[in-house]
């Protein structure tokens, strides 16, 4: 045991240790570097293709998205390095006051949101509109861990399901009404994570799984056909079109065959300027959440496959994290925001891909949106955060 | 590392549970390279193929254009809608055969025959390659719908609907409001058209083309996506963007005025007149004759454009308030008095004895019909037109260029600055321009004593125009001011907000001693309604007091041209209007009768309104 521990302490040569001073100073010196190297790559990436396929999409302005996504990004990676300077411990003591603004933020755009596409969402700011929901997300992992290690040792095993479950579906349920669906998955998945890190019972989760497959069934068979309709026409097409495609050519199964046509037609090494499903409006919302399928026709299965390598290092890196933390409470937060990132990856490429329903939920660090970009950011400086306080702790425990 | 509770994982149940989530993400990324390998290396071909079996139909809906109002808001042009026929000819069938088929079929449908659908095809090529040909305008909704059902046997042929100019009152303001017509090859590379494509119009001259960006729209655009044959696939609409309807423009112009003007014209001949404000320049009515239908240069008939265009005596195209050039005989009288004034060649008391002629060297000039005027003073030689008064100031002035410094600040013989393209060549003979002419050899002789008599009375190789004759007046009335003349007033958009208000600031302003301005306007007032005075016949009974001044021009090859200036209401004028006509003899004859007309409407509206309590200036 010991030599083990001796081992993985000084089997980790620190890649600045010569400059050490400066860049423990700067708060660098620990940092995950595949990561920051992997979400830098996705951003970079993000303003080259936003550049190259939005030309002509702002009259009189080739550069709008490009130029906006560029200072989302920089205003990004400034608060990347601002959080991984600070102990993420301290957000533990603030989780009362981050889960009250966390709902607060998600109520107040009922009323002074303003309406995109009969939802509302979005505060609108000089220069900038802000979506409360997506910094949601990161302020829901960090408030939810923080009860369920505060709560750990009060009332039994089920007691303490159904409260980290209210906890964590409250938000949902008001994110949901605004009506943003696949945000609101994002939060059902981000609290099931975290008291998953937690620790809940397997059988918990049994049980909350086949709620949920009742639930859906409830919801898109029995409901419909007792004639009380729970979602929205638009939403109930769009989640079991994929299933079907062809049948819905002309509505919701319409923009995704379009989408996976894109993204074939790209083959081997794409099509680049040639393209022409995501360049002549084939494709709606190509700059946010169909980016994937511009990527995919553009510069074919071997910039996708880029792409897509990216992301899983981005996922095991902070996978990773979550063994690293020198707290139980870094554990879940790591843990929250990996299977965050994995399943906002997973379900946006897969509806790109035509195997996963529309949701509307972005490709993390691809997608043109300030809200989006930012929370990402400060989400992994979070995780960058953890991994320094981790070192600076010398309580790691596993190097894979 | 865990909270020390039974329930929380201790090491290995975490490495068990990060094992798991680790799991579940390399199945996940598997399942998206697997899919992307499927999708893109696999059956990529057929994607390829998908993509580009994809076509668009692009379709671009015409904005009309703005319409043009008087000052009034009274229509002076709007639009009309009429479905035209159209063929773009690139998308005809290659084969020679089967392209002459269709055009035959075409020709049936159009009422016209095969070597005349070939001949408007090459006509519009000529103008602009590349561009939808109209076959034909005003198409009946039979035909489109025939058409639209056969649409595979008429590849390339569309019917648009098309906006076309619409002139409520025909002839009206024709010069003013000028015509539109579609934009040209060379045109195209301007940086004020960017963005224009091969068939689209543009305002060609007068407000038209001036104030051709606010008065044109923006075309929407519908983009589709239609299958193998050319039908719209369901859902298949990619963007559409409205088309923007141009602004109005609002001019300056008064369209009663107008009227009264153009049919006092109308009576004499051909001539010009304008009548502008003072102070701001803003032009109230301004007109030539004779004139045109700006419908009829829309799609012109080969007799019409012989009309329109060949007739260089008639001209009815050129503006002759502004574009011709002509000697102005005595409406010229004020600059050469406030000239010899200001440089004090004489003082407004000073009496000259006039005995009907002078002679310089060998060379005699008389008054009108020789007649003496006896002792004149400033005044009177304006009241009578006495030329001998005035010869002697231009004898005076002959080598100095002083008559030439004045003109040219009160604006003969340059540019005007009107906001329209239509401004002719003008000239002020001066010494130095002779001089120069006679050192090529363009000329016999030097400058002479003569020449500036000659000028000093508006006569001579004076070259000048309505327009810049009402600037000298205007100046002159409001004291030195020279104001910029416009006909543009405002934008407004479609509901009659105004959204720009133009300002022209005075382009000049310099000193006029009030005393010689008084004199002169109360010589000019003694013309046109005390005694003698040249214009009393015209002006005598008119209740409106005003300063005016008839002319007598002498013009190479025709019989005498008339000229009438007048400066309303008398002693604090606000508007100078001025009428010519040519070979309409004395002043008094014709051009005075004209700006009387105008007057008339002018004061007669005022007068209206203040009886019913309306808007008084």
């Amino acid at each position: 045991m010991n030599t083990y521990a001796t081992r993985t302490r000084n089997a980790r040569p620190e890649p600045f240790a010569v400059r050490v001073g400066i860049a423990e100073r700067l708060g660098l010196a620990h940092m995950d570097w595949p990561l920051t190297i992997a979400a830098l790559a996705l951003i970079g990436f993000s303003v080259f293709v936003l550049g190259e396929a939005t030309q002509n999409d702002i009259p009189g302005d080739p550069n709008y998205f490009l130029e906006r996504q560029a200072i989302y990004a920089a205003l990004g990676i400034l608060g990347m390095f601002l959080l991984t300077r600070i102990d993420y411990s301290r957000f533990r003591e603030l989780r009362v006051g981050i889960y009250t603004f966390l709902c607060a933020s998600v109520s107040l755009v009922f009323v002074f949101g303003f309406a995109a596409r009969g939802s509302r969402r979005a505060f609108e700011l000089p220069f900038f509109s802000f979506q409360p929901s997506e910094l949601g997300k990161l302020l829901l992992v960090l408030a939810l861990a923080g009860f369920v290690i505060d709560g750990a040792r009060r009332g039994s095993a089920v007691q303490r399901t159904v409260r980290y479950l209210c906890l964590g579906l409250a938000p949902a349920a008001l994110v949901f009404l605004q009506p943003d669906l696949g945000t609101s998955l994002v939060y059902v998945v981000a609290t099931l994570a975290v008291m998953y890190f937690g620790g809940v019972p397997w059988a918990h989760f049994a049980v909350i799984g086949g709620t949920l497959a009742a639930l859906v069934a409830v919801v898109l068979v029995v409901a419909p056909a007792a004639g009380v309709p729970l979602l929205k026409g638009y939403q109930e097409e769009r989640l079991t079109s994929f299933l079907n495609p062809h049948e819905h050519e002309a509505g919701a199964g319409y923009q995704q065959n379009q989408s996976v046509v894109a993204i074939g037609s790209g083959q081997g090494s794409g099509r680049g300027d040639k393209a022409t499903q995501t360049r002549l409006d084939f494709v709606p919302e190509r700059h946010t959440d169909f980016i994937f399928a511009v990527i995919g026709e553009r510069y074919g299965f071997m910039g996708a496959a880029f792409v897509l390598s990216l992301y899983a290092l981005l996922f095991w890196r902070a996978l990773r994290i979550t063994t690293l933390s020198k707290n139980a409470y870094g554990t879940l937060v790591a843990g929250g925001i990996a299977v965050a990132l994995l399943f906002q990856t997973f379900v946006n490429v897969g509806m790109n891909l035509g195997i996963m329903p529309i949701t509307g939920i972005p490709l993390p660090l691809m997608s043109y949106g300030g809200s989006s970009v930012l929370a990402t950011f400060l989400a992994i400086g979070v995780l960058q955060s953890i991994n320094v306080q981790a070192h600076l702790s010398q309580r790691g425990r596993f190097a894979w | 590392m865990f909270a020390r509770n039974d329930h929380m994982p201790k090491g290995s149940r975490l490495s068990l549970r990060v094992a798991v989530v680790g799991g579940v993400g390399v199945v996940l990324f598997a399942i998206l390279f697997f899919r992307l390998w499927n999708l893109q290396v696999l059956d990529g071909d057929k994607y390829l193929a998908e993509a580009k079996n994809n076509r668009t139909r692009e379709f671009k809906e015409i904005a009309p254009r703005g319409d043009i109002l008087d000052r009034n808001g009274e229509v002076l042009v709007d639009n009309r809608t009429s479905l035209a026929l159209q063929l773009n000819t690139q998308k005809l069938p290659a084969d020679p055969a089967e392209e002459r088929a269709e055009l035959a079929r075409l020709g049936e449908l159009a009422h016209m025959s095969l070597r005349k659908v070939r001949r408007t095809i090459a006509e519009s090529e000529e103008v602009a390659a590349g561009a939808p040909v109209t076959l034909r305008r005003d198409v009946g909704f039979d035909l489109v719908a025939y058409i639209e059902e056969n649409q595979d046997e008429f590849p390339g042929v569309a019917v648009q609907r098309v906006f076309v100019r619409h002139y409520p009152d025909g002839v009206r303001a024709a010069h003013i409001l000028g015509s539109v017509g579609e934009i040209e090859e060379e045109e195209l590379k301007e940086p004020q058209y960017k963005g224009l494509e091969p068939g689209d119009e543009i305002g060609q001259s007068g407000a038209e083309y001036a104030y051709d960006k606010y008065l044109r729209g923006q075309p929407g655009l519908t983009r589709i996506q239609v299958n193998a044959l050319g039908q719209p696939t369901p859902g298949g609409q990619l963007v559409s963007i409205a088309p923007t309807p141009g602004d109005s423009l609002k001019l300056t112009i008064d369209g009663d005025v107008q009227t009264a003007g153009e049919a006092g014209l109308a009576g004499y001949g051909r001539g010009a007149f304008i009548s502008m404000n003072i102070d701001n320049g803003e032009i109230l009515a301004m007109g030539s004759s004779p004139t045109f239908d700006p419908s009829d240069l829309i799609e012109p008939t080969q007799a019409q454009v012989d009309e329109l265009y060949r007739d260089e005596e008639l001209a009815p195209l050129v503006n002759r308030a502004t574009e011709a050039a002509y000697p102005t005989g005595s409406i010229f009288k004020i600059i050469t008095a406030l000239a010899a004034l200001e440089n004090g060649k004489i003082t407004p008391d000073e009496v000259i004895q006039d005995n009907g002629l002078i002679e310089v060297g060998t060379d005699t000039f008389k008054n009108a019909g020789s007649e003496p005027h006896g002792a004149v003073e400033l005044r009177r030689a304006l009241q009578v037109s006495s030329d001998v008064y005035f010869y002697l100031l231009g004898l005076e002035m002959w080598e100095t260029n002083e008559l030439q410094e004045w003109a040219h600040k009160l604006g003969i013989g340059r540019p005007a600055g009107l906001d329209l393209p239509e401004e002719g060549e003008t000239l002020l003979p001066s010494k130095a321009w002779r001089n120069q002419l006679y050192k090529e050899e363009l000329t016999d002789r030097p400058w002479s004593a003569g020449d500036n008599i000659q000028l000093a009375t508006g006569q001579g190789d004076l070259q000048t125009n309505p327009l810049q004759m009402a600037l000298a007046y205007a100046a002159l009335g409001n004291g030195g001011k020279v104001p910029t003349p416009h006909v543009g007033l405002e934008v407004e958009d479609a509901a009659g907000r105004v959204l720009k208000e133009f300002e022209f600031k005075p382009q000049r302003q310099f000193h006029i001693d009030p005393g010689y301005r008084t004199a002169i306007l109360e010589g000019l007032h003694a013309a046109a309604q005390e005694g003698e005075g040249t214009g009393v016949d015209v002006f005598g009974g008119f209740p409106i007091d005003i300063a005016g001044k008839t002319g007598t021009a002498e013009r190479p090859g025709h019989a005498d041209q008339s000229w009438f200036a007048a400066l309303s209401p008398y002693p604090n004028p606000r508007i100078v209007t001025i009428a010519t006509v040519e070979e309409g003899g004395f002043g008094a004859e014709s051009a005075a009768p004209v700006v009387l007309d105008i007057l008339e409407a002018i004061y007669d509206k005022q007068a209206a309104e203040v009886s019913t309590g309306g808007g008084v200036e």
